[in-house]
């Protein structure tokens, strides 16, 4: 089954620390990456910019409004993904554990509707 | 075929859906997780069963006969579903397996990794036991919200929700490895003790159903104490059971009047459950790692102490029960907290804890309180609170013979 992995955290968290905590961090995702990759359940994954380059869009009644900012303001938000392809959901709850957001975020864990 | 044969018939088919109905539930759920699909096919299937053993005689392997036909019509119902591309693997590895049942033997029992789902940390915890009872025992939302405090409609919704979950995100139908396994138990062991606890109150209901589940959650404690060999608390909780269903015969004395604990006739109690649920506490206590299990059972085996002549040791009993409390910090404890308080140091010591409890409010509906106030009242000289609280206990008693108990001493209080 597809999961896809969805990254909550902080965009402060990032700031907060030094450029050598930041090589630190890049470098755990980086071997995460490649852990995936090597163990044949990567599909896809991109870190996203910060929610301040965000627009949210909306076309109702033929009218498209277009927003600045996020679709939600929260304290974490939606900073990259990973899909994923897992026999079950705990083997996709034990990748998600592993990854770097898990320990200064939240993984959200949503199954792929298979068409 | 005469009379006979189909009432023998019926009784197989009927007999067949309570004994191995979580066992075939499993069995059609585990590949697919479709816990809902895997229940309407089978119960089609019990349904043709009723209908064609009468006539054609009870098949030679009963189980086997309801899978092969439960798995027929799933494949009929997703014959005539649109996704035919997608059901065509699917159908494939189940014509496999169909012929695999046909020539079995006995059924292979996949009901641990099932209760495994039903726990899983994925599933919302307040409808974990009530999915156990449902796909292990076949008891319909209505019984078990009656079990819950629930409407019929909202414990439905809150059962279909959780089979959706289990389908759609791929809850594996599986035994968790031994690392993580204490953590899951717990979810599953709490399960089967609401269960035994639903079938232990409805001990002397009209419904069959309800009157089976305590033994059918001692059948689970068994299974699962023998898988999880070395959790205290898989231990525990099978003694506890044990200890509580060692005195079933006599809850009632002869003229079928309720009888509490400390009055019941200890020749009714039955002393072989006793020694078996003892030798498991033993079992339990040598691995040193205490939990909520091991101490309720602890404190029944207390209780079971007067099958010697002996007298209760209350200071014991009112020790065991702080520290479960000290753990649980639930309401229930902490009721039968203030009643061993007050058998071992008085009834001042147990009305101050009973205070406690009622400090925390949500006592409108809490019968046991009520009861216990009743009798720590009436002891310590306190008719009117005592009457009042009896008036409590009795308005919100579901069984008629407990109810008829309190009555009687509302009326001793003169």
């Amino acid at each position: 089954m597809q999961y896809l992995l969805m990254l909550n955290t902080a965009e402060s968290y990032f700031a907060g620390l030094s450029q050598a905590e930041v090589g630190k961090t890049m470098a755990a995702y980086g071997a995460y990456t490649q852990a995936l990759k090597d163990a044949g359940v990567f599909r896809g994954g991109e870190r996203l910019q910060a929610t301040a380059t965000a627009t949210v869009v909306r076309a109702k009644n033929g009218k498209t409004s277009v927003l600045n900012g996020p679709y939600a303001e929260v304290k974490e938000q939606l900073g990259g993904f990973y899909l994923i392809d897992a026999p079950d959901l705990d083997a996709a709850i034990g990748w998600a554990a592993r990854c770097p957001a898990a320990e200064h975020g939240a993984v959200e864990v949503r199954p792929i509707w298979s068409m | 075929m005469t009379p006979e044969a189909e009432d023998a018939a019926h009784a197989a088919a009927t007999r067949v859906a309570r004994e191995s109905y979580g066992k075939l539930v499993a069995f059609l759920a585990a590949r697919d997780r479709d816990i809902a699909s895997a229940e309407d096919v089978l119960s089609d299937a019990l349904a043709a069963a009723l209908a064609e053993w009468p006539r054609r005689g009870v098949p030679a392997n009963p189980e086997g006969w309801l899978i092969v036909t439960a798995r027929r019509r799933k494949i009929d119902a997703m014959r005539r579903g649109r996704v035919a591309d997608e059901a065509s693997q699917t159908l494939r590895l189940v014509a496999e397996e169909l012929q695999a049942a046909e020539d079995a033997g006995p059924l292979p029992d996949r009901r641990l990794a099932l209760m495994f789902v039903c726990a899983h940390p994925a599933i919302d915890e307040a409808v974990r036991a009530p999915l156990m009872l449902q796909t292990i025992l076949g008891l319909d939302a209505a019984a078990i919200a009656s079990a819950f405090l629930v409407s019929p409609a909202t414990m439905g919704q809150r059962l279909s929700r959780a089979k959706a979950k289990i389908r759609l995100a791929g809850a594996p139908f599986r035994i968790p490895e031994r690392e993580e396994l204490p953590e899951r138990l717990d979810a599953v062991l709490e399960a089967i003790y609401a269960a035994f606890a639903y079938g232990w109150e409805q001990a002397f209901a009209d419904d069959p159903r309800g009157r089976n589940l305590a033994e059918e959650a001692i059948w689970l404690g068994r299974l699962i104490a023998a898988l999880a060999f070395d959790e205290p608390e898989a231990l525990g909780l099978l003694a506890l059971m044990l200890y509580a269903d060692s005195r079933r015969a006599a809850r009632r004395d002869d003229a079928g009047r309720y009888a509490p604990l400390a009055e019941q006739d200890v020749s009714r109690w039955n002393l072989a459950a006793i020694d078996e649920a003892e030798l498991l506490l033993r079992t339990a206590s040598a691995k040193t790692r205490p939990g909520r299990f091991q101490l309720e059972a602890a404190i029944q085996s207390a209780h079971a102490a007067r099958r010697h002549g002996g007298a209760t040791d209350w200071p014991a009993i009112a020790a065991l029960y702080d520290a479960l409390y000290a753990l649980t910090g639930s309401k229930v404890v902490a009721v039968n907290r203030a009643v061993a308080s007050a058998e071992a140091y008085g009834e001042a010591r147990g009305l101050a804890l009973l205070d406690a409890v009622a400090a925390e409010g949500a006592l409108e509906t809490y019968q046991s309180y009520w009861a216990a106030r009743a009798a720590l009242c009436a002891r310590a000289g306190r008719k009117e609170e005592a009457a009042d609280a009896y008036r409590h206990a009795i308005g919100l008693e579901f069984d008629p013979a407990t109810r008829a108990f309190l009555i009687d001493r509302l009326a001793e209080l003169g």
